[in-house]
């Protein structure tokens, strides 16, 4: 270990605002991509929910049609 | 090897493969940039010139050097997409593209912030940082071309030309800003020289090194699944696959 | 079957190209106004001394350059596309690369060449000292080519889109920046009295390179925009 006590790691030798704003922001951009991620795939769900309502839809008027 | 290698230009095979991969991916790129970050953050010993603030080093290296892979690795995609027309290397463009910029952007911040106490500003017009900052645009640029076709094929064929048109121009790009850095050198400047560093420092830096690779491939992969899925959402088994 | 020979297929387009060019002379003309009217706005904005206005000149001219030759960048195919002549461009017995050299070629004709010409006056407006006048013009010859290559893998990218204009301008002017750089010092190192043969011949090596690889690329992105 580097450092004491944790008031040490936070100040980080006087640098402490540079070094936590870089690793902070740098894992916020990470854990954006990986949100973006996850939210694309949810809504790729949401579109084949969505398609396959239809198709039974579409499916249903026809066999309406065909039993009337 | 071709026999091997050909189910996975269709989707549902590579999206397969790409499923099996991603777990253990994700795993070891999670567990590998802890111990990495950790070490250099708390355990790595201070700079002696630097100080603390040279750890910002274990993010801004790793993503400066797999910012550039990322972009080899996407023209790559772009050979293979136009030579061979394979549709899964058509999708891996625009799998890449984003995860490279977002390394880009990651490489530029740090720089930025660890530029602010070493020179004494937040944009210093460092030829490292002028390049880098030159590679994020060509990477909004692929992407910005990409989303602008409304066919997804002519628009992964249209990025893949423009990446290939980019990695013929990285290089020159790179050595131009460099020499153009050299010729106007501000006074103002106090660069350090570059140290060779001690091996307690090494070690947590390749660790990072590491850890950004078994990311970058993670964020591929579950990118490109996506693009798969998104392509192919009219197929049978990309509908069973979301249900 | 009429056989017609590759140069001869050029020669035809090239003039077709240049007669429908020279019947829109406005689309000739406002980019050099462009030009003239950006240059001369520079005065106005960073006052009229000679110290600085000629200390940045050559930099302005160029980057002057760079953006009038976004300017007129979408229509290089954009007509050719819509009348259908690409599609019959790309069915000619002819290496389609060649054909994309010969538009390459008018293109430069009808916006660089103009470029060169009217520098000079644009570097008499700024003010820049005698020393660097050869040199300028020297790089604009060699640098213009460049740009229209480049400017039409950016258009033939384009093309089929109807709303390129802003997208072309990210696509392209991180590709134009290695020649700004080596245009501008040159320049710069002219006006210090320092040999500029190195630039020079970079400039010219970044020339034949990109005429070399940028038709191959324009007909690569035609063959994506037609089908």
């Amino acid at each position: 270990m580097a450092f004491s006590s944790w008031t040490e790691v936070i100040s980080m030798g006087g640098y402490g605002f540079y070094v936590w704003l870089s690793f902070g922001i740098s894992l916020a951009a990470l854990a954006a991509l990986m949100v973006h991620g996850i939210l694309t795939r949810r809504s790729l769900q949401q579109q084949s929910k969505q398609q396959q309502q239809r198709q039974q839809r579409l499916a249903r008027r026809k066999q309406q049609e065909r039993s009337r | 090897m071709w026999r091997w290698l050909h189910p996975y230009a269709k989707g549902e095979a590579s999206y397969r493969l790409l499923g099996r991969w991603l777990p253990w991916l994700t795993g070891s790129a999670v567990l590998t940039m802890m111990v990495g970050l950790i070490w250099g953050l708390f355990y790595a010993p201070p700079d002696y010139q630097q100080g603390d603030s040279y750890r910002i080093i274990y993010i801004h290296v790793p993503a400066a050097i797999f910012s550039m892979g990322t972009y080899t690795a996407m023209a790559i995609a772009a050979l293979i997409a136009l030579v061979w027309q394979i549709r899964t290397a058509e999708w891996a463009i625009a799998a890449i593209a984003p995860v490279g910029a977002v390394l880009t952007f990651i490489a530029l911040f740090t720089g930025a912030v660890w530029g602010k106490p070493m020179w004494g500003t937040w944009w210093e017009w460092d030829a490292r940082l002028t390049s880098q900052l030159i590679l994020l645009f060509l990477y909004l640029g692929v992407i910005a071309l990409y989303h602008a076709f409304s066919d997804s094929r002519t628009g992964a064929k249209a990025a893949g030309i423009l990446a290939l048109v980019g990695v013929v121009n990285v290089p020159i790009i790179h050595y131009s800003v460099y020499w153009w850095n050299t010729l106007h050198q501000g006074a103002t400047i106090t660069k350090f020289e570059k140290p060779s560093m001690a091996t307690s420092m090494l070690i947590p830096l390749l660790i990072c090194l590491l850890g950004f690779a078994l990311m970058t491939a993670a964020f591929i992969c579950q990118r490109l699944r996506n693009e798969i899925l998104r392509q192919e959402l009219h197929r049978d088994w990309a509908q069973q696959e979301l249900n | 079957m009429i056989k017609a020979s590759t140069w001869q297929v050029v020669k035809t387009l090239m003039r077709r190209d240049l007669k429908v060019a020279l019947r829109r002379r406005s689309d000739i003309i406002n980019p050099l106004l462009f030009v003239l009217m950006v240059v001369s706005l520079f005065p106005l904005a960073v006052g009229p001394g000679p110290d600085v206005l000629g200390r940045i000149a050559a930099g302005v001219i160029w980057v002057t350059a760079l953006l009038a030759a976004l300017l007129g960048s979408e229509r290089l195919f954009r007509d050719d596309y819509l009348d259908g002549s690409l599609e019959q461009m790309i069915l000619l017995p002819v290496p389609l690369p060649v054909l994309a050299l010969a538009k390459i070629a008018i293109h430069w004709l009808l916006s660089g060449l103009p470029l060169v010409i009217l520098a000079p006056l644009a570097a008499l407006l700024l003010k820049l000292p005698v020393e660097g006048w050869s040199t300028l013009l020297l790089t604009l010859l060699l640098g213009t080519p460049i740009l229209s290559a480049l400017t039409a893998i950016g258009a033939a990218l384009t093309v089929s889109l109807g709303r390129g204009g802003a997208l072309l301008s990210l696509l392209l002017l991180p590709l134009f920046i290695p020649l700004l750089i080596f245009a501008a010092a040159a320049v710069e190192g002219a006006l210090v009295g320092a040999p500029v043969v190195g630039q020079v011949v970079l400039l010219a090596g970044l020339m034949v390179l990109t005429l070399t690889l940028a038709p191959l690329a324009v007909a690569g992105a035609i063959r994506v925009s037609v089908n």
